[in-house]
């Protein structure tokens, strides 16, 4: 099974290297990225689906949780948390199966983004085993093309999120 | 209204107001501007011959007083040359913040002239890197380079600054706040926890402090003393924290691990309860996982949360700094001192003369000879010239793991080498960087002769600051170490480990205009060091010792700490 990282990042360049940095220093290859603005512009939300196995994974999280860009990072693997994926589908139809893959994507809940003679574009949104299989069954009417958007994730309890204050800048050093 | 400066001396008053004194750089056409800048400052340069051993002397300048060392190089090569000492300083959590210069920011990404993705090459060698795009962040920049390189588990913080920048003209406005809402500083420690080790220290039978480099970083060697001496638990401290507890404390024992004395790795397999200070549990002082410690329970103490439980699973977790933790530690332990108690007191006597049996048993005695020098024999008469009180930078190898057993250290920040890293060219730099910071003290560079010919250039420096840095080459006219193994784990089939055609000190040294000797007679070594030490400036002493010997206790890769190989040449088979 895959894993569930979230976090909390400043909006800064290079923060994104620095988290996906340490994945790929230990030689881990990931699933799935997404990263946005949060409410604050300030802040982005990135979730990660990697293929880490448990103590690793809490190791890597610690390490992320150093990153001076990086508020909070917290594995939702096996915590309360819901998951969702946005798949856009372009199904090239013949004539006859129209009417059949409408069908078919109403069935999944998807959305008509467009529609043309040639076929459709459309849209749908679910746990990733779900968008499987509608890519499945979208392939059986033709050729289809994908654009998977990756986990995004949010988590069902509330995280403490714990933040550093001001510091002075000589203070510290002197105390040292 | 302040008056219009430019980006060069905005950050020389930043570099000014963070105390720094003096730093280490080599310029390049993208400082130029910043390099104008120094040429009427107070703080002063110091012209390296080579950018990494900039870095490495401000390794050495930061490990010998605890300030934040600073380098300085240019663009492209400058830069990538930083970058060993980088890492050299990440892996032993060093404060360091390294100044890059940048071509333009125009030229950013062109292929331009001299440019490297400085701050893309550099992301994983430091705890945080900067990429100034304008003069209005750099004062803020700078004072949290500052400030995450000394916080915290200290380590390198680079600034990369384009030409630009350092030329762009703008208004100096003093940084008042520094603020890093994700950056982490752990440092009170969990009460609870604190209760709970003082707790189990006192109900131990067979206690046993584990101290490192973290001693060393947060300044903790009294609140370390004072709770060895409070339990009057044995203690090894490792490659990192030696001088952590002076090496002629009654409760020291010597350093752990893979040279480590056998009394020390037998402590730490035979304790109940490993006290772990500002330590990680490295691979070099654990030998096999598995088989680390096998009866303990553990302790840890560390700043840094991502080093507990990385390699061994703690009872008694600890996020803190050292010294405020042990400060808090060992004023429970003085409140929560308990009853005499026969039974206790007992197993602790008969726990310490199982630690003196061992020590007994296979001591760790510096070999000698008529006819030769035995390396052992060249760093235990620098261990009687200094009588713990001299700095010791060391390259890597040998002389680094015989310096380690044998030269005495009175206090912290004495020894210096490059420990995680193992970067060879590091004694000779980091020398110099020591001698700047304490012109007071006798700093010693022992290097092999293979590490020595890496840092060749810096007798220029040492020559031209008339640094009177006393270089003890010990040369076995081989890659020590590597050897070593060869004839150990690759039947003796020597490959590429020979290292002929030194050159002759003597000459070598002259040529820099200062005083050079090679000896190759025991009779010779204590009257020879006598005299570089008398010499008011740099002396070169090339030791020729007897090439073969092998540095022993040894734990073989992949061995346990337990399962030493105590002498030539047949391994010794250490009862369980």
């Amino acid at each position: 099974m895959l894993q569930v990282i979230s976090l909390l990042v400043e909006n800064k360049p290079g923060a994104l290297m620095r988290v996906t940095g340490l994945l790929s220093a230990r030689g881990y290859n990931i699933e799935s990225l997404t990263v946005a603005r949060t409410l604050d512009p300030e802040l982005s939300r990135m979730t990660i689906v990697v293929d880490v196995d448990a103590t690793l994974r809490q190791q890597v999280i610690k390490q992320m949780n150093k990153l001076v860009n990086v508020l909070q990072a917290v594995d939702l693997t096996e915590s309360p948390a819901v998951r969702r994926e946005m798949v856009l589908v372009r199904v090239r139809t013949a004539q006859e199966t129209r009417t059949a893959v409408l069908k078919e994507a109403e069935i999944f809940g998807a959305r008509v983004v467009d529609s043309s003679t040639e076929g459709f574009a459309l849209e749908v949104t679910g746990d990733p085993e779900k968008l499987d299989e509608f890519i499945d069954v979208m392939r059986s009417y033709g050729q289809i093309e994908i654009t998977r958007s990756g986990v995004v994730a949010v988590s069902l309890e509330a995280k403490k999120l714990k933040l550093q204050p001001p510091v002075e800048p000589r203070v510290l050093t002197e105390s040292r | 209204m302040p008056t219009l400066t430019n980006g060069a001396k905005m950050l020389l008053e930043c570099l000014a107001r963070e105390g720094v004194d003096c730093f280490f750089g080599y310029p390049g056409g993208v400082t130029l501007p910043f390099y104008d800048a120094i040429y009427d400052h107070h703080i002063r340069h110091v012209l390296v011959r080579h950018e990494e051993n900039a870095c490495f002397a401000a390794e050495g300048y930061a490990r010998a007083t605890g300030k934040v060392g600073v380098c300085c190089a240019t663009s492209g090569p400058g830069a990538t040359n930083l970058v060993t000492g980088l890492v050299d300083a990440m892996m032993d959590s060093i404060p360091v913040v390294a100044i890059t210069g940048q071509v333009s920011s125009k030229l950013i990404g062109s292929d331009a002239f001299q440019e490297a993705d400085t701050f893309g090459i550099t992301r994983s060698c430091t705890k945080h890197n900067y990429l100034v795009k304008r003069l209005e962040d750099l004062p803020q920049v700078v004072h949290e380079a500052f400030y995450i390189a000394a916080s915290g588990r200290p380590g390198p913080v680079l600034v990369d600054v384009p030409k630009d920048v350092f030329q762009a003209q703008g208004h100096y406005a003093p940084v008042t706040s520094i603020h890093l809402p994700g950056y982490k500083v752990f440092t009170e420690g969990h009460t609870g926890q604190i209760r709970r080790a003082a707790q189990l220290m006192w109900e131990a039978e067979r206690p046993f402090v584990y101290a490192g480099g973290g001693i060393i970083a947060a300044d903790a060697s009294a609140e370390l003393r004072e709770l060895v001496e409070l339990l009057d638990a044995p203690t090894v401290t490792t490659l990192m924290g030696l001088g952590g507890l002076p090496s002629n404390h009654p409760n020291f024992v010597s350093m752990p691990g893979m040279h480590g004395s056998y009394a020390a790795n037998m402590g730490m397999t035979k304790c109940d309860l490993l006290i772990a200070l500002g330590v990680r549990f490295d691979d070099r002082v654990t030998g096999r996982l598995a088989a680390f410690a096998p009866h303990a329970k553990v302790i840890h103490v560390d700043i840094d949360p991502a080093e507990i439980g990385k390699n061994r699973a703690a009872d008694v977790p600890i996020v803190g700094d050292v010294k405020r933790v042990l400060g808090r530690l060992n004023k429970v332990l003085e409140e929560t001192r308990p009853e005499h108690d026969e039974r206790l007191a007992a197993a602790r006597t008969a726990w310490w003369s199982r630690i003196r049996g061992w020590k007994a048993e296979h001591p760790l005695v510096p070999i000698t000879s008529d006819s030769e020098i035995k390396p052992q024999h060249l760093v235990s008469e620098i261990d009687r010239l200094s009588g713990g009180e001299a700095i010791v930078a060391s390259d890597v190898g040998q002389h680094q793991m015989w310096a380690a057993q044998f030269i005495r250290f009175n206090g912290p920040r004495l020894w210096i080498n490059s420990g995680g890293l193992g970067s060879m060219g590091f004694g000779l730099p980091s020398a110099i960087g020591a001698q700047f910071a304490r012109p007071d003290k006798l700093v010693f560079a022992l290097v092999g002769d293979g590490g020595f010919q890496m840092s060749i250039p810096e007798l220029s420096t040492i020559a031209s600051y008339g640094l009177p840095v006393k270089i003890v080459v010990m040369n076995n006219g081989h890659l020590g170490m590597v050897r070593q193994w060869q004839e150990l784990f690759y039947n003796n089939r020597l490959s590429a480990v020979e290292l002929d055609s030194f050159p002759d000190a003597e000459k070598l040294a002259a040529a820099y205009g200062f005083k050079g000797r090679t000896i190759d007679k025991p009779w010779e070594l204590g009257p020879a060091l006598e005299e570089a030490v008398r010499e008011p400036g740099p002396y070169l002493l090339n030791v020729k010792v007897s090439p073969f010997e092998n540095v022993y206790p040894m734990v073989p890769a992949g061995g346990a700490i337990n399962e030493m190989v105590l002498a030539p040449p047949q391994p010794v088979a250490v009862p369980k």
